[in-house]
């Protein structure tokens, strides 16, 4: 492939082509044209079953593709700067809609996580978590530089509001998610072994302690973790996906599990993938996700600039933490939790925000000479 | 050796420092970054060993089968009765039962009204008087339908309950009412297998599978009862029991009755003919003659016994239906069934062997069976000489027609005794029994068997295909202690196909009477023999048995007899 820029060609665009991780861009795309073929396989019966006409995901899907790689692209463009700044008014405006998604949310499934806005409704926490994700890395290498901004504290009082917001939605997945993500980044920028073995055994101890030993308790985390099912119907129909669907799967348009599972085109897409498409499509998809998530972090081995190790790890752990959660839930080696499969799942506010995401850690990744700009 | 670097550099002050601390904290930051990387590389080949196995390491399950609704039995008081296939022969009903609280009913007038209205049969009058009273429970009507229910709910009355009650209801009324019986108010069994079952209906919450087989039975019935009709005979029985297993598939007893209306059933119609009616058999005890003489060895088939004269003893004299008047070999004589060989036969084996022989294949006892209703057998307590002749032509003697078949059962499978059972056994299972005649005693009388209805009196029971064999018998009753003239039981007892006999089928006529078509005749070869052959054949059809080729020589050889018919 020819890009037709010459090294030499200082322009944005051409500067951009040549700095920017085109491996990682490429498997990103992919990754969105395997989810473009499976919300096709994916939503019609979940339309139908809905009253809707049968492509009207699809059609929506396809809509917002080329504004999810207009916003991707256009977001790798930035510098770091304007990746804060972007990120630091995402994180504002997000956090506020969030905020008032308790006066004028729409409860969906009991959870009051939308905002209802005409012809398009948006689920602010999925914009939170890339922008958190930028912003915490920023504070934390605020704290390192000592320049007397008590980076850490702010990044514990930023934490402290989304993840409260988030339980009060209640929305635990994307808690857990936020939590991981601020704890990693906690983590790399140098939190003491002692503290992390506290604080983490701490958390499971006394998770773990209250879960065992408190019926009441465990069972109102098995529904507080899986709101829809009370059984494990779900999985099980999953599961029997997978090993219906075998090495080369069925067959597009012939699996059978999107049409007996609520979320086939969101939660258990993965499952109609192994249905119809077999172990080799899920093997294509798992590598992607691998390949994205462990080329970066490689890359950060020679990253010189904190905040950007730190935003694009706090970036790649958001994005293989739900990649990970998703398949292991429709694997049935984690319990059942409601997070969409980067790319892949349908989900328009889940596919912009990603995209914000992503686009956010391409623009970190792009090489850079020297350690950046600093403050 | 850049942490080293950096930690220099950090105790300067001041221009460097911002710069120092950031590399130190890059430092921690890559070496965690490369423990971060590990951990999600781990949780990225879990996932692909996991994909590996739900996809190609477990079975598919293509043919899996539709999700059921579990349904949970209701909590019974009485579990189901059911035939050999899950026909529901007996089953109990929840109904409800509608009662008032007088005390709780505001306007006994006009309750009483509105529900005579919905109810049918109610005296208003009467109930409205009832339901003044100072009382607090009294019945307005048992067992509603629950379209009756509905009515009453919708009726809104005030003071008016329904109360759960079970109720025993027997689908196939008639048709099994002697096997299945019935239960008292109080659902304790009383009859049949409700009694004979009575614990285990009573304590397990799933049913009793009964051998019968309700088309079997259907089948019987139908031919009773047709032949009943045909020579207006008083009653009339049959059954079909597996050689091999003892399993009763159907046993008919006419007249019957219907256990959910038993009320109305009288005793004769209660009286199951084949249990526990005993009755003298006839011609068809020849077959335990026969056999016996075979197996003690004191003849052969081709033994001559002299039929040329009766035999008269002290005030007795016996002779034959037909007389033939001549020296007949053993077939013949079994053939034409003649009283005197068989006398004469018994005469070669004794008298003592003979009652030895008759207990051995179970005919002095009562057979073991599962029914209550079961009639044990009336023989002298003395057997003379007279007694061992008259019983060798089966006079003198009393069986119930279940142990007659039973009996002749282990003389057509092999020569082994098993118990009759109402019980379905497992397809398959061994099911042990006695050794009462040897294989080559059985062998010889499936021959015999055969021949009378091949060339004998049972001609008319033959099916082209299915090598039916038995014996026909003529008893004239005993009516206050002397024999009846004209009144006679007419019975077949016999199996199919003889050369490797399956069922043993049997019928009986109580008292039939001939008619044109029989020439006046009432004999078992007349008015039962048909109804034989027009069951087997249903039944071979019913059971998908296949026919065999008579005219292939391995058939022949397993069911010829050589004997010349005059």
């Amino acid at each position: 492939m020819n890009p037709g820029f010459a090294r030499a060609d200082n322009s944005l665009i051409a500067r951009w082509w040549w700095t920017i991780d085109r491996w990682t861009l490429a498997a990103l795309l992919l990754l969105v044209a395997i989810g473009a073929i499976m919300t096709m396989a994916a939503t019609p019966p979940v339309a139908e079953k809905l009253g809707l006409d049968p492509f009207h995901f699809v059609r929506r899907h396809f809509s917002l593709l080329p504004v999810a790689v207009a916003i991707m692209l256009g977001v790798s463009l930035l510098d770091l700067s304007g990746v804060r700044r972007l990120a630091a008014a995402v994180l504002v405006i997000s956090v506020a809609l969030l905020a008032a998604t308790f006066l004028v949310g729409a409860e969906i499934k009991g959870a009051r996580r939308w905002i209802n806005l005409p012809g398009f409704s948006l689920q602010p926490s999925e914009f939170v978590k890339p922008s958190f994700a930028v912003i915490c890395a920023w504070l934390f290498a605020l704290q390192r530089r000592r320049t007397g901004t008590p980076g850490d504290l702010i990044a514990l009082l930023v934490y402290g509001i989304v993840v409260g917001l988030l339980l009060l939605q209640p929305d635990i997945g994307m808690a857990l998610v936020v939590s991981v993500i601020w704890g990693a980044q906690y983590f790399l920028s140098g939190l003491r072994i002692l503290w992390i073995f506290l604080i983490g055994g701490g958390g499971v101890f006394a998770f773990a302690g209250a879960y065992f030993v408190f019926p009441h308790v465990q069972s109102r985390i098995n529904r507080f973790l899986d709101p829809q099912s009370g059984d494990t119907y779900q999985v099980a129909r999953s599961m029997e996906a997978f090993t219906n669907g075998g090495l080369a799967g069925r067959g597009p348009g012939e699996g059978r599990v999107k049409t007996h599972l609520p979320d086939a085109h969101s939660d258990f897409i993965f499952a109609v993938a192994g249905e119809e498409f077999g172990l080799i499509a899920c093997l294509i998809i798992v590598v992607l996700f691998g390949f994205v998530v462990l080329r970066g972090f490689a890359r950060l081995l020679s990253e010189n600039n904190l905040f950007a190790l730190l935003a694009t790890a706090g970036l790649l752990v958001q994005f293989g933490v739900q990649a990970l959660i998703n398949m292991g839930s429709t694997l049935h080696i984690l319990p059942t939790k409601g997070m969409t499969l980067p790319f892949i799942s349908y989900g328009g506010s889940s596919l912009l925000a990603l995209a914000l995401g992503m686009g956010f850690m391409l623009a970190l990744t792009r090489k850079r000479y020297g350690p950046g700009e600093g403050a | 050796m850049a942490t080293r670097v950096g930690d220099i550099l950090t105790r300067v002050p001041g221009r460097l420092t911002l710069d120092g601390t950031a590399k130190e904290a890059i430092e921690t930051a890559r070496n965690r970054i490369a423990f971060g990387g590990a951990v999600f590389a781990l949780a990225f080949t879990v996932i692909v060993v996991r994909l590996f196995d739900v996809t190609v390491f477990q079975e598919p399950r293509e043919a899996q089968p539709p999700r059921v609704a579990q349904t949970q039995r209701p909590e019974m008081e009485r579990a189901d009765i059911v035939d050999r296939n899950g026909a529901l022969l007996a089953t109990s009903l929840v109904q409800a039962s509608l009662y008032a609280n007088p005390r709780q009913v505001l306007d006994p007038a006009e309750t009483a009204a509105k529900l005579a209205q919905t109810l049918p049969g109610i005296n208003e009058r009467d109930l409205a008087q009832r339901l003044a009273g100072e009382r607090s429970f009294v019945w307005v009507r048992r067992n509603l339908t629950p379209r009756q229910q509905d009515a009453v709910i919708r009726l809104g009355l005030p003071g008016v309950h329904f109360q759960r009650e079970e109720r025993r209801v027997y689908p196939h009324g008639e048709l099994t009412g002697h096997i299945v019986g019935f239960t008292d108010i109080d659902k304790n069994g009383l009859m049949g297998a409700e009694q004979a079952f009575d614990e285990s209906l009573k304590s397990r919450n799933e049913p009793v599978q009964l051998s019968i087989d309700i088309r079997a039975q259907h089948v019987l019935r139908e031919e009773v009862a047709a032949a009943m009709k045909e020579f207006g005979a008083i009653g009339g029985a049959a059954m079909l029991m597996d050689v091999e297993t003892g399993e009763m598939h159907a046993m008919v007893s006419l007249p019957d009755f219907d256990p959910n209306v038993r009320a109305e059933a009288s005793p004769e119609n209660r009286f199951n003919r084949l249990t526990l009616g005993t009755y003298e058999p006839g011609s068809a005890f020849k077959t335990f003659t026969a056999a016996m003489t075979l197996d003690y060895g004191t003849g052969n088939i081709g033994t001559a016994y002299d039929a040329t004269r009766p035999i008269s003893i002290s005030r007795f004299r016996i002779d034959d239906y037909k007389p033939q008047r001549r020296v007949m070999n053993m077939s013949e004589v079994f053939m034409h069934s003649s009283n005197i060989g068989s006398v004469r036969m018994a005469e070669s084996v004794g008298r003592d062997r003979q009652r030895e022989f008759l207990r051995r294949v179970g005919l002095l006892q009562a057979p073991q069976f599962e029914l209550p209703e079961i009639g044990g057998p009336q023989f002298p307590a003395q057997w003379r000489e007279i007694n061992m002749m008259t019983i060798s032509f089966g006079h003198g003697i009393s069986v119930s027609p279940l142990a007659l078949a039973a009996s002749t059962s282990a003389i057509v499978n092999g020569g082994i005794y098993r118990a009759p059972t109402i019980l379905r056994r497992t397809p398959g299972e061994r099911v042990a029994g006695e050794r009462v005649i040897s294989q080559r005693t059985s062998e010889q009388m499936r021959r015999l068997m055969r021949l009378v209805v091949d060339k004998g009196t049972a001609k008319s029971a033959n099916v082209p295909g299915y090598l039916v064999g038995g014996k026909t018998g003529t008893a004239e009753k005993i009516v206050n202690g002397a024999y009846k003239k004209d009144a006679r039981i007419s019975s077949f007892v016999g199996a199919f196909p003889m050369n490797s006999p399956k069922f043993l089928v049997y019928m009986m006529l109580d008292e039939p009477k001939g008619n044109k078509s029989t020439y006046g005749y009432a004999t078992a070869g007349w008015v039962v023999a048909p109804s034989i052959q027009r069951i087997v054949q249903r039944i071979a059809a019913l059971y998908g048995i296949e026919p065999v080729d008579e005219t292939a020589p391995t058939v022949r050889d397993q069911v010829f007899v050589n004997v010349a018919v005059r």
